[in-house]
């Protein structure tokens, strides 16, 4: 019988929706018992959220101001005391998840699973290696913790409409005080978060410019997208990096995909395997971009951008 | 002696194709480019440039595999590592494994910081900083993009989904580096002939008292799924008519 903690996500004051995705990744699991574990200063509104999410039994409350930031070293020493008695431990594969998780694994003596892509038993994990480019199945030992982190792009987010029980617990770890938070940039831009949107538009190099970029945001804000871009374009400086999208920065899924003045470097379409329809215009009909391209329009971005924001009124 | 350690893994060129062996065990390696892992490289460029601001006094190169890693080290002491180490096998090694041969060689050498690869680009674990910073119980900071060492600490930037991250972790700690860090020197000739009186020693995993082998079975490895190939539209009326159709505007 599978005993499951899974690892919040959250910014202080609401629920990440990884964690959402993560409880549906351990749903796979058969007859599994799903808690989840609100590791916060203020976790009143966080661990709400975390109760209503279908499928979870118990949410798990660690309230102290030492988890005010996401801080690995501190947050770390707390869940594997949390994960005594639970057979599995998840988080999700974002960066908070890709910082901690790992170091609980070491905690409790196991490797971790990265990345779980699909769920073929208790044990048994599928997962992207070489950029995406192989799909690895894993048998993880029965009789030691699994730790694991869960690819968000590749499970929707659990519904809402649970009543989990809410449970403050202390687990009584030696924190350290060697790490400390300073400052955190990137501010809200008003559109929608780029890991969750179900429409996103981005931009390439062949903007050619910040001042350029400008056609993506608009196109995005008639559209209600997010909006992304290549790490062409952000290593050029257009956009700031948070908004990469590609095996080196977010792994998205969206509904809907705008790939515009993008070729499609491998590194690129990884990000957006998982994209329900992928649209692709690009002045280069041979860009590989066209390969992967569910509707391809071959042409001038700077001509049809403006004409497509017109055209949908 | 101001020491920085930084891992060096042998991997598969990132130019390289990725083919699924057709017994589905693997992935095809023989007869492959190796070369180091990029954001190996990138961290052994910072740990030059720390030493080049006269910050530390040796940087040593850390690596476990195979017998031609030494490949690898050479060109990691070609651009300017001071020593290296091979800590030899031809074994699958889990990341927990890998971090606990990093954390005794840490041990014993006592680096005031260790430098790796936010991830290896062959088996994308991205485990083994976060693991060796537990086991020796220092910080940690991944993805960095940027990082300053001053007065015992050192100011990192990470980056985070939501932007930015900006931390202070008292050193010795142990940092993974992001592609934005820096960008790795070409090795000049003249450089790979002096890397080759460089001292490069070679070690077993039993000499850390560590057991070799892979954290799982491997069930099998298969090739992705493909997409279906799209359609090409002529014009902008024709992409919002299919858009709608399919009711994605």
């Amino acid at each position: 019988m599978s005993k499951i903690l899974i690892v919040a996500e959250h910014d202080g004051g609401k629920l990440n929706a990884s964690t959402a995705k993560s409880v549906t990744c351990a749903a796979k699991i058969a007859g599994a018992t799903i808690d989840v574990a609100v590791l916060a200063a203020d976790a009143a509104v966080i661990a709400a959220e975390a109760a209503a999410l279908a499928g979870v039994s118990k949410v798990l409350v660690v309230e102290s101001p030492a988890n005010k930031e996401p801080l690995a070293a501190v947050l770390a020493p707390q869940i594997a005391k949390l994960a005594a008695g639970y057979t599995h431990v998840f988080g999700p594969s974002t960066t908070f998840g890709k910082d901690v998780m790992p170091r609980v694994a070491a905690l409790l003596g196991v490797s971790q699973v990265s990345d779980i892509m699909a769920v073929d038993g208790s044990h048994t994990f599928k997962r992207p290696i070489y950029a995406g480019n192989a799909i690895l199945t894993v048998e993880a030992p029965a009789g030691a913790p699994v730790v694991a982190t869960v690819r968000v792009a590749s499970f929707a987010a659990a519904a809402a409409g649970g009543s989990a029980a809410i449970e403050k617990v202390d687990p009584g770890a030696a924190l350290p005080s060697h790490t400390r938070f300073v400052s955190r940039s990137g501010a809200s831009t008003g559109r929608p978060d780029l890991q969750s949107a179900a429409k996103v538009v981005s931009g390439g190099r062949a903007l050619g410019s910040a001042e350029n970029f400008k056609l993506i945001y608009s196109l995005a804000d008639k559209l209600g997208a997010a909006v992304g871009a290549s790490r062409a374009a952000v290593d050029a400086g257009y956009v700031p990096n948070d908004l990469q999208v590609g095996q080196t920065g977010k792994i998205i899924a969206p509904q809907v995909y705008f790939a515009i003045g993008i070729s499609g470097a491998i590194q690129h379409m990884t990000g957006i395997k998982d994209a329900r329809t992928i649209v692709a215009i690009n002045k280069d009909g041979e860009a590989p971009i066209f390969e992967s391209a569910d509707i391809g329009l071959v042409g001038d971005l700077f001509k049809i951008v403006p004409e497509l924001e017109k055209a949908l009124g | 002696m101001r020491r920085i350690m930084v891992g060096v893994k042998r991997v598969v060129d990132y130019n390289v194709r990725i083919r699924v062996k057709p017994d589905n065990t693997g992935v095809i390696t023989e007869g492959v480019k190796m070369s180091i892992n990029p954001f190996d490289e990138i961290a052994l460029e910072q740990a030059l440039r720390i030493k080049e601001q006269g910050l530390a006094d040796e940087v040593l190169a850390v690596s476990i595999g195979p017998a031609d890693t030494q490949q690898q080290l050479r060109t990691a002491l070609a651009m300017g590592a001071d020593r290296a180490i091979l800590v030899q096998t031809d074994a699958a090694m889990a990341p927990l494994s890998v971090a606990k041969v990093f954390q005794k060689i840490a041990e014993a050498e006592q680096p005031f910081l260790t430098l790796l690869g936010k991830q290896a680009i062959d088996e994308d674990n991205g485990q083994t900083a976060q693991m060796l910073a537990a086991l020796l119980d220092r910080p940690q900071a991944t993805s960095c993009s940027k990082v300053d060492i001053a007065d015992g600490k050192a100011t990192v930037t990470r980056e985070v989904d939501s932007g930015l991250e900006t931390l202070e972790v008292d050193l010795p700690a142990v940092l993974s580096v992001d592609l934005r860090l820096n960008e790795p020197r070409y090795v000049k000739l003249p450089d790979i002939m002096k890397a080759k009186k460089k001292p490069l020693d070679i070690k077993s995993v039993a000499d850390y008292g560590v057991a070799e082998g892979a954290a799982f079975k491997t069930v099998k490895v298969d090739p992705p799924p493909s997409r279906q190939k799209g359609i090409i539209v002529k014009d902008v009326a024709e992409l919002v008519g299919v858009l709608k159709q399919k009711g994605l505007v």
